[in-house]
């Protein structure tokens, strides 16, 4: 039993879903199979800017095996103006079906622009051979500060530039400059003995999960679509089908598969509406599954970035001001997180003067979706570069310049909130008292690194059933895709509730028609919020119980106690499984359910310390010992904690050291495959090392906060600081690859 | 099209098909094991690992021409009787996965080490096992996983 008395919570039970998945009957998207399935392949814009004069379908629907093409003129009329929510911010209906299928222009290389639904892959792929397109190449415009230009070509004819809050009705790719603000911060900078102001650009990345995006749809005869794919949010894929389609979204049912990890990237729906309006076209259910080179070319990395940061403190260590420019790469369509970003840079700080302008860029490259602690890295990465200089100017270790200027409860976050109770401090005591910290680091061009970094997190809505079983066990129902093993951690929190074992909790995950409306798996919300209705439909269940336990006894439900499995009344008891036992007969089944929305998501916060050596010769950066260290509140599941830190650490070394989408001019990318890709494989990681801290969140039954995303924010910073005490020289652009590492070696040696 | 003749999973199968089809494709489409995965079909992730007369092979980028006469076994092959196999106990006891769509692959790959090498170092398994790609668990808990599956003491999971 844990500290707090919990007998569930905190402890390590095996998952309810680990024997299909070592066992491969695990059924994720690709696997699906119907009768007369046929196979769906999509057409990609070779061309990063292009208008589309004409497309020609018929060699195509000639060819023998093909039973329909589409192309954005098969969407069905709708008000293409109306804005929609779709879990992950809001977009028009023209936005939406334009990233699906390209309608009048070609916006990146890999833009989807027709499909093609035949009896078998092989035809479909060579049924797109035989699709015309006649494209009218534009100049193509990559980066963030290129697409600012006056002169830049434009994106969208239609789209106008948002100057803090007011449309300004001038056609733009920028979509809009927003600012937080907090005090005076000219004032604070003249208050500062130490004022340090950098740039950063960071590349764009990918998510990198292992399982390519997939759908598969059957438009049925009476009318009622039925979806079924991999997706972080079953909801967002059925309100989204029925956006694009323009049916109410009662008609659209969504089947979540298993996901092969999303991280973000799953949220966001491409195939599912294509694949339902060739199953209508044909009469067929309709598989769509992407390539590797489609995943990257065609479903959203995280933006690239121009950064710039200017810090000043005083000489007492305390800092007086902080500002940040965050200009964002959205991609095609608007929408680039840099608000997200925004709201993280400076979270892990108390600055009485502070400023953050967030600039929102649409440019020729896939369009952006959500990177675990989306825009949050980038901002991190300059941040903590910043601060651990500012922190060398004063003298001051780095860990005591921030604990100096921690964020605590009271502190205003950039963007207006002020912070419950929150673990900043907590975590960097963590980090100081960690062995690691103080470990000797010998040896020549070695260094260590330190940096923080934190995710708000979201609540949102989830709803949860649970049926009791005649034999004392429960069934619980929801709709939260299980990414990362939240079966598990919400089944924990209902089980701690009714007293029963984990084991004893059976989780399902089911389709849209089966539970209420759930919001995405993201956001560090499925524990926090999932769990929440999880808890009050247990206690749901329990209230009922009573009733039925109070009957059995002979007594009224107010004398009923329940404890430990068991109800007792004076003398009598009678534990939760004889009860259930005898339902039937006390009143029939017994059902707890419960919907929630809840406010009080916790932020967390995660640091990093990184010992790196570095290459004076090659400049390749090898990662010699990692340690991860976050606030989780309160751990439901800590194995899958830390499983969550190790998962995040792993791919902020990657952001950090190799990943990156390399362009041509033209903006072709030139390496999507994972042979040049090049994601951290088991030789490139050292054991990471984690500590869970935890410094419970008022806004949560057990003190939950989300722990799935805070844990990439730090490692860029804590590398970038170590590389700089390694070699000496301070990097200011991601990856931080040989190349990079070498060119600031040389520079500084001139 | 030719037809080609191999065993998976013990059974003797024959299919017809384009002698240069991945066998992943036959596998999965035609045999309907879909327990092996595609991640990028250019034998760069290895999430497709099977086993050809026991030596592991990247599925996606084998031609089915290749397997014909050979043993082929997936991961549907190894849980013998009502039981899992040891390293597949060994990835569920430990946790060894999050999303679990590399496990598969990982499973695979790790019986044909422990089949000759029945006790592997820690530096052995991550020699072994680097090019699996894992996107949502840094590794440890996995290598942990094959460790306890050789009936080593799992060495700093828990840290
Ligand atoms: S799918 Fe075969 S190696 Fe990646
Ligand atoms: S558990 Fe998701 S890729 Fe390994």
């Amino acid at each position: 039993m844990s500290a707090h008395g919990y007998k569930v919570v905190g402890t390590r039970p095996v998952r309810p879903d680990g024997a299909d998945k070592v066992t491969g009957r695990a059924a994720y998207g690709a696997d699906v199979h119907l009768a007369g399935l046929l196979y769906g392949a999509v057409l990609r814009s070779p061309h990063a800017h292009a208008r589309i004069r004409r497309i020609d379908t018929r060699g195509a629907e000639a060819l023998e095996g093909v039973r329909a093409v589409i192309t954005a003129s098969d969407f069905p009329p709708a008000d293409a103006g109306r804005i929609i929510d779709l879990g992950e911010g809001q977009q028009t209906v023209a936005e939406v079906r334009g990233n699906m299928l390209a309608s009048g222009k070609a916006l990146y290389k890999g833009h989807a622009v027709a499909a093609v639904a035949a009896v078998n892959r092989h035809v479909a792929e060579e049924a797109l051979g035989l699709i015309e397109v006649d494209y009218e190449p534009l100049p193509a415009v990559l980066t963030a500060l290129e697409a600012m230009r006056e002169d830049a070509p434009i994106l969208h004819e239609t789209l106008t530039r948002k100057e803090l809050g007011t449309d300004t009705g001038e056609v733009s790719n920028v979509a809009e400059h927003f600012r937080f603000e907090l005090g005076d911060l000219e004032q604070g900078l003249a208050e500062a003995d130490v004022v340090v102001e950098r740039e950063f650009d960071t590349a764009t990345v990918h998510q990198g999960y292992i399982e390519p995006q997939n759908a598969t749809a059957l438009w049925n005869q009476d009318g009622r679509i039925h979806v079924w794919s991999s997706t972080q949010g079953a909801f967002v894929v059925r309100d989204t089908v029925a956006a694009a389609l323009n049916v109410p979204v009662s008609r659209v049912k969504a089947t979540p598969m298993e996901i092969g990890g999303g991280f973000g990237g799953k949220i966001r729906v491409y195939l599912e509406p294509v694949a339902a309006l060739l199953s209508r076209k044909s009469g067929r259910p309709v598989k769509i599954v992407m390539s590797r080179q489609e995943v990257f070319e065609g479903t959203g990395p995280t933006p690239g970035s121009h950064i710039r940061v200017k810090v000043g403190a005083r000489r007492d260590g305390r800092i007086s001001a902080a500002y940040a420019f965050l200009a964002y790469e959205a991609g095609a369509y608007p929408g680039s997180m840099a608000d997200c970003g925004a709201m993280c840079i400076f979270s892990p700080y108390d600055i009485a003067n502070l400023c953050v302008d967030g600039y929102n860029i649409v440019v020729n490259k896939p369009s952006t979706a959500a990177y675990r602690a989306p825009g949050a890295t980038n901002a991190a990465f300059a941040g903590e570069s910043v601060m651990d200089e500012v922190a060398e100017r004063l003298g001051m270790d780095p860990i005591d310049f921030r604990l100096r200027n921690a964020a605590h409860e009271g502190t205003r976050r950039a963007d207006g909130p002020k912070f419950r109770r929150i673990g900043c401090v907590e975590v960097l005591e963590a980090m100081k008292n960690h062995p690691h910290y103080s470990a000797p680091l010998e040896g020549p061009n070695r260094g260590r690194g330190v940096a923080v970094g934190f995710w708000f997190n979201v609540g949102l809505a989830s709803a949860c059933t649970i049926g009791v079983n005649a034999d004392g066990t429960v069934n619980l129902v929801e709709g939260s895709t299980d990414i990362g093993g939240t079966r598990a951690s919400i089944a924990m929190q209902a089980a701690e509730v009714l007293g029963l074992r984990a084991e004893d909790v059976h989780p399902v995950v089911v389709d849209t028609d089966s539970i209420a409306y759930t919001a995405v798996t993201g956001g560090s919300r499925t524990t926090f919020a999932t769990g929440w209705a999880a808890y009050e439909a247990a206690h749901d269940v329990l209230r009922q119980m009573k009733e039925r336990a109070a009957r059995l006894l002979e007594t009224e439900p107010e004398c009923v106690e329940y404890q430990d499995g068991v109800f007792r009344s004076g003398e009598s008891r009678m534990t939760f499984a004889e009860v259930a036992a005898r339902l039937n007969e006390t009143g029939g089944p017994v059902t707890g359910r419960a919907g929630v929305n809840p406010r009080g998501a916790g932020g967390s916060y995660a640091g990093a310390i990184a010992d790196v050596e570095v290459d004076p010769e090659t400049g390749r950066v090898s990662i010699l010992r990692f340690t991860s260290v976050q606030d989780a509140g309160k751990a439901i599941h800590p194995a899958y904690v830390e499983g969550q830190m190790q998962g995040g650490s792993a791919q902020g070394i990657g952001w950090a050291l190799n990943e990156e989408y390399c362009l041509s001019p033209g903006g072709a990318m030139q390496n999507s495959s994972f042979l040049d890709y090049r994601m951290p494989t088991s030789l490139d990681l050292p054991m990471i090392e984690t500590v869970i801290v935890e410094v419970p969140n008022p806004g949560h039954p057990f003190g939950v906060r989300g722990v799935g995303e805070a844990n990439i924010v730090p490692p860029p910073g804590a590398i970038a600081n170590a590389i700089y005490r390694a070699a000496g020289v301070r990097l200011s652009r991601l990856p931080m690859k040989p190349e990079t590492v070498m060119e600031a070696i040389w520079a500084q040696r001139d | 099209m030719a037809t080609f003749r191999f065993k998976v999973n013990g059974r003797d199968r024959r299919i017809e098909t384009d002698p240069a089809r991945p066998l992943l494709d036959v596998l999965r489409e035609d045999l309907g094991l879909t327990g092996t995965k595609y991640g990028c079909g250019e034998g760069q992730c290895r999430t497709c690992t099977v086993l050809m007369d026991g030596k592991p092979a990247a599925s996606c980028i084998t031609p089915v021409r290749e397997a014909e006469g050979r043993a082929i076994v997936t991961i549907e092959g190894l849980a013998q009787g009502g039981g899992l196999h040891r390293v597949q106990q060994a990835f569920l006891e430990e946790g060894a996965m999050q999303c679990g769509y590399c496990v598969p692959g990982m499973i695979v790959r790790a019986v044909a080490l422990l089949e000759s090498n029945p006790h592997p170092s820690r530096a052995e398994i991550v020699q072994w096992m680097d090019g699996n790609l894992c996107r949502c668990c840094g590794y440890p808990r996995i290598l942990a996983a094959i460790e306890r599956a050789a009936g080593a003491q799992p060495e700093g999971a828990r840290s």
